[in-house]
């Protein structure tokens, strides 16, 4: 499988990926404007609680190439984050002093990127808590990475790892053949160092999300099953499952509008709208950095190129605090996935 | 009249029964949704439990609602195929165990 930007599909063009979401349905009604709705629950404009996490895409290339990523990663993307726009984050960490207390490290496989390891190293050193995005068969990918769990322990860092299921076929459904075994391998090496450990300080989240064009179920439940589950059957630990709802974007907005199942996803996203899951989506607290150093609402908005308002800085460089905090966020259709139930963020669901 | 008795839009609608009778409406809406939380069993284990019945009663919009329903627990293709089997299994045995009842009543006219 390839990128749909090495495919030249029309999706890997993010002003397609809008059209497709403003679009009205078949029988020519619109969706309910998600900006109306957040209107009428007296959230509109959306304005940030003060940023509190960077999250960092470090760069679009990755091992694997998931059907429903919404970064549209894969071993054929080369956009990568440079040293010195790492720099730059880290002269905007300095900045932001002890109001941004946490890194979120994402990718593509942000472990591929050369400078990571360094990058790591210097965010600890600035006292900030780094989590790193790892999606478990990078441990294994090659004998460069073996060591990434060692590593990991040494920096105190917090590993949040993707498992769509404690089944081998739902799991490889989403992520590719052969995956599950592998992440099982990664995380019994994690658990080997202490990971997901009680006790140990070392904290190893898994994040769940569908494979396929329904909703997850109770974060509590399905966290309670997955932890049986693999204890049973493989004696792996984790300390939480956060479960996320895939949102309708990139491949997994190409795989809605293949397998027919866009319109029906939309309605359940736009039905399950919940007005306290949208006063704590994760863009209130957490700004987005690209690959290039560019600044975002989310990670989401980054990959639908829709940069910070004009009122706040454009790129990392630039940074300042003040006018990211005071910023309206800006907003579209997608952003149904992260109120929907029980809300979705990178940490889980917000209610 | 409609073509089919069955379109998957109405499943959407099951709310609307409440129109013509709120009250008791209201007191299904409450009970379902209470039915389903978790409880001595997970909701997984409900979800299977209802996706085996829906297919006992052969209600279309139940297949559909559990199915998906299930996935959403959490549930296995293994997990939800076997919970098929059980209702298959008890309606084959509804049918079969009346086999004594056709014995006895062929023994009782039978010379
Ligand atoms: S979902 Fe994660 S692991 Fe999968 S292709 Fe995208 S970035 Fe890579
Ligand atoms: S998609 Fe991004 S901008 Fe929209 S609600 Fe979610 S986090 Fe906020």
């Amino acid at each position: 499988m390839t990128s749909l930007k090495r495919q030249e599909h029309r999706l890997a063009n993010s002003l397609i990926q809008l059209e497709v979401l403003e679009a009205p349905r078949q029988n020519g009604e619109q969706f309910a404007l998600f900006q109306d709705k957040l209107e009428a629950a007296g959230l509109y404009p959306l304005r940030p609680t003060g940023v509190e996490i960077l999250q960092i895409n470090v760069g679009k290339m990755c091992n694997q190439t998931c059907k429903h990523c919404h970064v549209d990663a894969g071993p054929d993307r080369k956009e990568i984050m440079a040293r010195e726009t790492m720099q730059h984050c880290l002269d905007a960490l300095d900045a932001a002093g002890k109001q941004i207390h946490t890194v979120d490290l994402t990718g593509g496989a942000p472990e591929m990127n050369p400078h990571f390891r360094w990058f790591v190293e210097e965010l600890s050193l600035r006292g900030k808590k780094v989590m790193v995005r790892c999606n478990l068969t990078i441990i294994l990918a090659n004998p460069k990475y073996h060591d990434l769990p060692e590593f990991f322990r040494q920096h105190g860092v917090e590993v949040v790892s993707s498992l769509p299921h404690f089944s081998a076929r739902r799991t490889d459904a989403q992520r590719g053949e052969g995956v599950f075994e592998k992440s099982i391998k990664a995380l019994q090496m994690l658990n080997a160092v202490g990971y997901g450990k009680h006790g140990s300080g070392l904290d190893l989240h898994l994040v769940y999300n569908p494979a396929g064009a329904f909703l997850p179920g109770s974060q509590a439940s399905l966290e309670k099953e997955f932890k049986q589950k693999l204890l049973k059957d493989f004696g792996v630990e984790f300390n939480n499952l956060y479960v996320i709802t895939n949102l309708p974007i990139s491949r997994f907005l190409d795989y809605l509008l293949q397998s027919g199942n866009y319109e029906s996803y939309m309605e359940k996203l736009v039905n399950a709208f919940n007005p306290v899951a949208a006063a704590g989506v994760m863009c209130r607290n957490t700004l987005s950095v690209g690959w290039d150093g560019a600044l975002y609402d989310c990670d989401f908005n980054q990959m639908l190129d829709m940069k910070l308002e004009k009122t706040a800085p454009e790129h990392i460089s630039d940074f300042q605090l003040n006018s990211i905090d005071q910023r309206a966020i800006r907003l579209n259709q997608h952003c149904y996935g992260c109120t929907a139930g029980a809300g979705s963020s990178c940490g889980g669901a917000t209610t | 009249m409609e073509k089919t008795y069955y379109k998957p839009e109405d499943l959407g609608k099951f709310g609307n029964i409440a129109d013509w009778q709120p009250e008791l409406a209201k007191k299904f809406f409450d009970y379902y949704g209470e039915v389903f939380k978790e409880g001595e069993l997970s909701e997984r284990e409900k979800a299977l439990i209802a996706l085996a019945v829906s297919h006992a009663l052969q209600c279309p919009y139940c297949i559909d609602a559990y199915s998906t329903g299930s996935l959403e627990k959490g549930a296995t293709e293994g997990q939800m195929m076997e919970a098929l089997h059980v209702a298959a299994a008890i309606r084959g045995g509804a049918s079969l165990v009346h086999g004594v009842q056709m014995m006895n009543k062929v023994k009782e006219v039978s010379m």
